[in-house]
């Protein structure tokens, strides 16, 4: 059944900088040779600063070697460089030469040795925006989605080459979005965004752009980059790309100084702070620090270079993404089974080639599955609102001072220690936008009390006997869940009145409808329905596990106690 | 080693109660110190006689009892006053703070923030979100994040005759805890560094319970044996009840940890003892309260606590029936006897 927003207020946005050439990511790409040594030199310097004597930086190299070699053994990927083999082995050939050495035979050798590495590690990560293909990406995704929308929507003959619905109608924005296009003007933008799809990267790419935000440059994990399509589109819209197989220190300083210097250049910025899709479905609660350490960081900086008042400020602005239906799910709440039933490694796997890409992105623009993101208040690094002029404001309403914070003694200080204490409370407050900015569908919801319905009445067994029991057990009937259901949702009423979530608006009217609503769209694409009506009209399921994933998304709000 | 330091910014103490005036004369050592108090009359007599409660004050030692001027002058303010008026007295620094500011608290108590017209006995339920330490009171109410407490075995009575002594500072922040290093530190005075600021705050909070049964014990006229009993028993107790309120183990194994609780509960001066000692030999808590300048910590931490444990399905045997023997009506031999009887005999299993 099609779902229909009421309250459907999208509406075409005029870019906020005239052309291309005053986009900040442009700029950066104009001069990717000089910003890509200054990446580097600034980097070389961190990794200088921790690991300070000879022997420490050689056992470093050594180590990064190591795990290089392991990788390239062990886990390699069609995007990898085909002459990492042989770069890596020389590298070692190197340090095995110097280390039989004295320090005076070579000075300054490993220093050298470091250069070449985290050289080739910038030139890996940075990303290639070119005006040309990013306007060809921008048209062929626009062209191609309109008409895929009216071909598949309007059953007419030639309704194919028609205009009549648009991706608009498909994607709801919702939320501070005069306020993201204010602070896109007034400062620097890092967007953090709930992570469950691969479909999010480019759902946010058309997002920024139909916002008429200028390009932001991506922090996209390179696994995205085995799909050739995706590679297409990413590397067009000023992607740079984030390896979570290399975790070694100079490729972590590295990254973390190519956001960190984008940043201050005044680049859009945005990167998923869960670091990964979330696997149980559920919305992030641990984020990962180090690349929103760089927002802090970079904040820092530009009061400590700047001597004026106008400092240009960075704007943390977290978004959500729902969706009725991820294509992934299964494969996604697997792992995180095998994760939590056993402490074990799982490599990142992508099951869905381009083939399967599109024909996913044809059975959601043919089908009714619409999309949702919400955009949240603007924060500034500390995780303070800041109000439409980009203040910072306290809980009152008073304004700060940010550079405040970062004062000792009257002036700016440099205190790495105090910086990660930040970060960290950052990450939570973003967090906590989360769960108050996302919004609540029907199917969720239906997913939710579902399994919540059926796991309290297994309450003696643990989460991995309830999920191993046969589907056919089990049936809720009807009315018993109607009932649940509204009480349920009253109390996600209460919640939004309490400022603590949203809700979609075909949530509310006939608890009926809307439970109908749910049905038809939790996860409809998958090959096993989650959830689904019998013939007497009770409600089943024909795999618990996906269910589970789909029910997890509600986790947080305690709920529970209301099954 | 003063001339230096000196010519730095002052510091302020907030609260002229016992424990801040013995404060600021030790930080008075190190630096030029703000002293706050509410009262006109005891700045006057600082002022005159240089003495306030009993206690010399130090020349570097300045009476304010202008807030602004406090905030403006001093970039690191230490708040001492009791639990009850901790969030009134923030309200009103608050509008003086700026994110720069340091604060580190010397208060063990918790603050409790119900729904309007609730009481602790008629609230169904307490968790945590309603049980704040007093660093959360901070941030609730100010711009302030840099913020610290100072927990441990300081009466101040023996801080003031210049005893050895030790004091923990925590904090999130290592700037913080330098600084409270750097202030505090003297030839008699140790300062140990912790990162678990809430977990040593707890500490602080939670050894007041065991103060009253200590002294109850007393009360009933038994020895050490009982007291060796008491005291380890109540350091298990306090770090499941820590763990469930967001406090690490460690913590409770520290100086502002078991250092605390043996010193308290070896203190018959203290109000906390006093409180057991006079249930022991037959009184009523109404009684003794009544009588009592000062409310004593521990009896609202009890009532607290009991409720936060039966929330979080926390095994708080010590507490639970100290709760029993205060507000119902068990007696002080009934609930030895009580405790005596307990089966559950694993000495430790928390490590």
């Amino acid at each position: 059944m099609e779902i229909v927003e009421k309250k459907n207020k999208n509406k075409l946005y005029k870019p906020i900088h005239e052309g291309i050439a005053d986009w900040p990511v442009y700029q950066l790409s104009k001069n990717r040779k000089e910003f890509l040594d200054e990446v580097a030199q600034k980097a070389i310097q961190r990794i200088l600063q921790l690991r300070p004597s000879r022997k420490l930086l050689i056992d470093e190299l050594e180590t990064t070697v190591y795990r290089e070699q392991n990788r390239m053994k062990r886990n390699r990927w069609r995007v990898d460089p085909k002459d990492e083999n042989k770069f890596w082995a020389k590298i070692k050939d190197e340090l095995v030469e110097l280390s039989a050495r004295t320090p005076d035979e070579s000075p300054g050798k490993e220093e050298e040795i470091l250069k070449l590495i985290v050289l080739r590690y910038a030139h890996e990560i940075a990303g290639n925006f070119k005006p040309s293909s990013y306007r060809f990406a921008r048209e062929v995704t626009q062209f191609w989605f309109a008409r895929l929308l009216n071909g598949a929507r309007v059953k007419k003959f030639g309704a194919f080459f028609r205009s009549r619905y648009t991706l608009r109608d498909k994607i709801h924005i919702v939320g501070k979005v005069k306020m993201l296009r204010r602070l896109a003007r007034k400062g620097t933008v890092v967007m953090v965004p709930t992570h469950f799809s691969n479909l999010d990267s480019i759902l946010i790419g058309w997002v920024i752009h139909a916002l008429g935000l200028p390009a932001f440059i991506y922090g996209a994990g390179l696994n995205l980059f085995n799909i050739k399509i995706f590679a297409y589109f990413m590397n067009s819209l000023g992607a740079y790309k984030v390896d979570r197989r290399k975790k070694n220190l100079p490729y972590f300083e590295t990254l973390k100084m190519y956001s960190n210097l984008a940043i201050q250049k005044g680049a859009h910025s945005l990167f998923f702070p869960g670091g990964t899709r979330s696997r149980s479905g559920s919305i992030e609660k641990q984020l990962k620090l180090g690349l929103l350490s760089t927002a802090v960081e970079a904040q820092r900086n530009l009061y400590l270079e700047t001597s004026s008042s106008d400092v240009r400020k960075i704007f943390v602005v977290p978004v959500t993404l729902n969706y009725h239906f991820v294509l992934e799910a299964p494969d996604l709440i697997e792992d995180y089974l095998q994760v939590k039933g056993q402490d074990r490694y799982f490599p990142e796997q992508d099951n869905y080639g381009s083939f399967q890409l599109i024909r996913y992105l044809f059975k959601f623009f043919t089908k009714g599955s619409n999309i949702s993101v919400s955009i949240g208040r603007g924060l500034d690094v500390l995780g303070n609102y800041v109000n439409d002029e980009g203040e910072s404001i306290d809980a009152k309403g008073s304004v700060i001072d940010t550079r405040d914070y970062f004062l000792s003694n009257n002036s700016i200080t440099v205190d790495k220690q105090r910086e990660d204490v930040y970060t960290r409370m950052l990450s939570q407050k973003i967090v906590s936008e989360y769960h108050r900015i996302n919004r609540v569908f029907a199917s969720h919801l239906v997913a939710f009390v579902a399994f919540e319905m059926w796991q309290r009445k297994h309450s003696k067994l643990d989460l991995f006997s309830f999920l191993r029991l046969p589907e056919e057990d089990l049936e809720i009937p009807y009315a018993e869940f109607c009932e649940t259901f509204k009480r349920v949702r009253k109390e996600i009423y209460n919640l939004k009145d309490a400022g603590k979530v949203y809700y979609a608006t075909h949530l509310k009217g006939e608890a009926d409808l809307v439970i109908q609503r749910g049905l038809d769209n939790v996860g409809t694409f998958h090959l096993k329905r989650p959830l689904l009506k019998n013939k007497k009209g009770n409600i089943i399921t024909r795999d618990l596990n996906t269910l589970y994933y789909y029910h997890n998304r509600l986790v947080g709000y305690d709920l529970e106690k209301f099954i | 080693m003063t001339s230096k330091s000196l010519s730095e910014k002052p510091v302020g103490v907030v609260g002229a109660g016992n424990f801040g005036t013995v404060i600021a004369n030790i930080l008075a050592r190190n630096r030029k110190v703000f002293l706050y108090g509410r009262n006109e009359k005891m700045i006057m007599q600082i002022l005159d006689k240089r003495e306030n409660r009993g206690y010399k004050i130090h020349k570097n030692v300045t009476p304010i009892n202008d807030m602004a001027d406090l905030a403006g002058q001093c970039e690191v303010i230490f708040p001492m006053v009791p639990s009850e008026h901790f969030r009134a007295m923030m309200k009103k620094l608050s509008p003086h703070l700026h994110p720069y500011h340091i604060l580190i608290h010397g208060t063990k108590g918790f603050d409790i923030q119900l729904p309007k017209g609730e009481t602790l006995e008629s609230i169904q339920y307490l968790d945590r979100s309603q049980v704040r330490t007093m660093s959360e009171v901070i941030q609730d109410e100010s711009v302030v994040v840099r913020v610290g407490c100072l927990a441990g075995p300081n009466l101040a009575r023996e801080l003031a005759q210049r005893q050895p002594g030790a004091t923990v500072v925590a904090s999130h922040f290592n700037e913080v805890i330098q600084t409270g290093k750097r202030l505090l530190r003297n030839d008699r005075f140790q300062v140990y560094e912790n990162n678990d600021l809430v977990g040593v705050e707890i500490a602080g909070v939670l050894k007041n319970i065991i103060a009253i049964a200590s002294g109850a014990l007393s009360g009933l006229g038994y020895g050490e044996n009982a007291r060796g009993l008491l005291i380890s028993r109540g350091a298990v107790e306090m770090v499941y009840l820590g763990r469930a309120l967001g406090g690490n183990t460690k913590a409770f194994l520290g100086v502002a940890g078991i250092g605390d609780l043996v010193t308290t509960c070896n203190s018959p001066m203290s109000r906390n003892f006093t409180v057991g000692y006079r249930l022991a030999k037959g009184e009523t808590l109404k009684e003794i309260l009544d009588d009592m300048e000062e409310v004593a910590e521990g009896v609202n931490t009890v009532r607290i606590a009991k409720k936060c444990a039966d929330f979080y399905n926390v095994r708080a045997l010590i507490t639970s029936t100290l709760y029993k023997v205060l507000f119902e009506d068990m007696t002080v031999p009934q609930a030895v006897q009580y405790l005596m009887r307990n089966p559950l005999n694993v000495d430790i299993d928390f490590l």
